[in-house]
């Protein structure tokens, strides 16, 4: 079972490339583009260092893989969440996803991975980069231990953005501009080029539960530089199980509410 | 004259009644124009606390009342449309407002403008409530306020035309969202929405003397705050009018070439 999946993955994989590989001029647009978002966060950071040594306890080496993690983060969501989620807004909208319901496979499967913006690896890429000269920076070595705590922070993170994601695109059974909420993400989530505990607590508390970003930014950010306790961890591991879960359950309760505009 | 009135009384009107029906998206553009200017007043406000209460002889209350006018100015001053172009060229949709007998920049006036009231009565109070939370500190004399209506009609003409214009380029690019994407760097870091220009390193205040981007954004509020001196007002006052002398031609030459490039497709 699990097999087809990886299969069908891959097929997926395969096709967006291929669609892609037809616009290679995009690919240079793409490097221009991470670089330039990049350039971005770096000027930030120089201009907001010059003029102090610590923001809020957090050193500039620390910040500079905060903004690593958030650039390789954003890429990831830039990558397949966000298309994916965009598209199937768009088919409940026009009443296109008949055709995705009617195959015989899992549909919040097909929903979830079939819409790649394969360029879009250029920010993780980048990301990643900048996370090695961080930890660089940093001097500390890296134990097995940390980055084991690091991928675990960084994939939780990831599904509870895919869920929350999930669960806003399935609101659009009911609701007719939910797009715009998607807007919201994409301001929100900027906030997550700072750690969160500068943000006043109304912030920092929408910021953590309301929208996910701190999950998906600040922790794994923590984790790498060593500041994340196990406690912490362990409760946004089962959050992410938490939010995979009901994010299943609300897709299908919305499924039953899905009439078909087209049909 | 009265032709034109009348026709800005009806695309007023038309878009009033669309942006009612969408009210709960409008509210949604205004919390994500809220954020930014919020995380940014809270960064530089941590640093300032972190160093005396102070960065360069900015205090914890000015960031705020900077950063409370900065939102109210971006709302007032910001414009969409050239989000739009892209499609507005690609999809065809131009040549219905072509045909049209009026230039189609009055359309997307008038529909700015009306947006701009309307959510002002939104903004206002989400401003006042900002005001509750951050406790900005400001001197506004009648002089400043006056100074700061002036060169706030100046803002919004120069970067409704300078976005127009940037809009138009898609006229002759694909890669729009490259373009826009250099256009937002420049803007945030050069039209003082990420801080008080003052406290950038000495080339970023010389480039933004000579690009338009402050005299777009930060000028208005800092002569709403007094912190412009006698010199520095003249100067802002007469480079904002030469941008927007320039930005009108500018506007003009890329409409008229951009238009023999469009060739309608879709239409």
């Amino acid at each position: 079972m699990s097999m087809r999946y990886i299969a069908l993955l891959r097929r997926f994989l395969q096709l967006n490339i291929l669609r892609e590989l037809a616009y290679r001029g995009n690919f240079y647009t793409q490097i221009f583009q991470s670089l330039l978002s990049l350039s971005f966060g770096l000027l930030g950071l120089a201009v907001i260092f010059d003029h102090t040594g610590t923001l809020n306890e957090w050193h500039p080496a620390q910040i500079l893989a905060l903004l690593g993690v958030y650039q390789l983060v954003g890429g990831v969501i830039n990558l397949v969440i966000q298309p994916c989620m965009q598209q199937l807004m768009r088919e409940v909208h026009q009443g296109t996803l008949d055709f995705t319901l009617l195959k015989p496979e899992d549909a919040q499967f097909l929903v979830s991975i079939r819409q790649m913006q394969i360029w879009k690896l250029c920010d993780i890429v980048l990301g990643l980069v900048v996370v090695g000269i961080a930890l660089a920076h940093l001097g500390a070595t890296v134990g097995a231990g940390q980055m084991l705590t690091f991928l675990v922070a960084l994939v939780a993170g990831g599904a509870i953005v895919y869920s929350f994601w999930l669960m806003l695109a399935t609101c659009s059974f009911w609701l007719v501009r939910v797009e715009n909420i998607l807007v919201i993400f994409q301001d929100l989530y900027q906030a997550g080029r700072w750690p969160v505990s500068i943000y006043p607590s109304w912030l920092r508390w929408t910021l953590t539960f309301l929208v996910p970003v701190t999950v998906a930014t600040t922790i794994p950010a923590q984790a790498l530089i060593g500041q994340l306790a196990w406690p912490t961890l362990l409760g946004v591991a089962l959050f992410a199980l938490l939010t995979l879960v009901l994010s299943r359950w609300f897709w299908l309760f919305g499924l039953r509410h899905y009439t078909g505009a087209s049909a | 004259m009265r032709a034109l009135l009348a026709v800005y009384r009806a695309q007023l009107k038309t878009s009033f009644l669309m942006y009612l029906q969408y009210r709960a998206s409008s509210v949604l553009w205004l919390l994500g124009m809220i954020l930014e200017p919020v995380i940014y007043l809270v960064v530089w406000s941590t640093i300032a606390r972190a160093n005396g209460w102070a960065v360069d002889g900015y205090g914890v209350g000015d960031f705020a009342s900077y950063f409370l006018v900065l939102l109210l100015v971006n709302h007032l001053t910001d414009n969409w449309v050239y989000y739009e172009f892209e499609e507005r060229v690609r999809q065809g949709l131009l040549s219905p407002l072509l045909l049209r007998p009026i230039h189609p920049i009055n359309a997307d006036v008038a529909q700015n403008l009306t947006y701009k009231w309307m959510m002002l009565v939104v903004m206002l109070p989400t401003a006042g409530v900002l005001a509750l939370v951050f406790h900005p500190t400001a001197h506004v004399t009648w002089l400043s306020l006056l100074l700061f209506f002036s060169s706030l009609v100046l803002a919004i003409a120069i970067r409704f035309l300078v976005e127009w214009s940037l809009g138009l380029t898609a006229f002759w690019t694909t890669q729009m969202s490259a373009v826009l994407q250099v256009y937002y760097v420049a803007l945030f870091f050069l039209s003082g929405q990420m801080g008080p220009l003052a406290l950038f390193p000495v080339p970023v205040e010389i480039l933004a003397l000579v690009l338009p981007f402050q005299w777009m954004l930060a000028f208005p509020v800092q002569l709403l705050l007094g912190q412009v001196d006698q010199r520095a007002i003249v100067l802002g006052l007469v480079a904002q009018a030469i941008w927007l002398c320039l930005s009108l031609a500018l506007m003009t030459v890329l409409w008229r070439h951009g238009l023999r490039r469009y060739s309608g497709t879709g239409a």
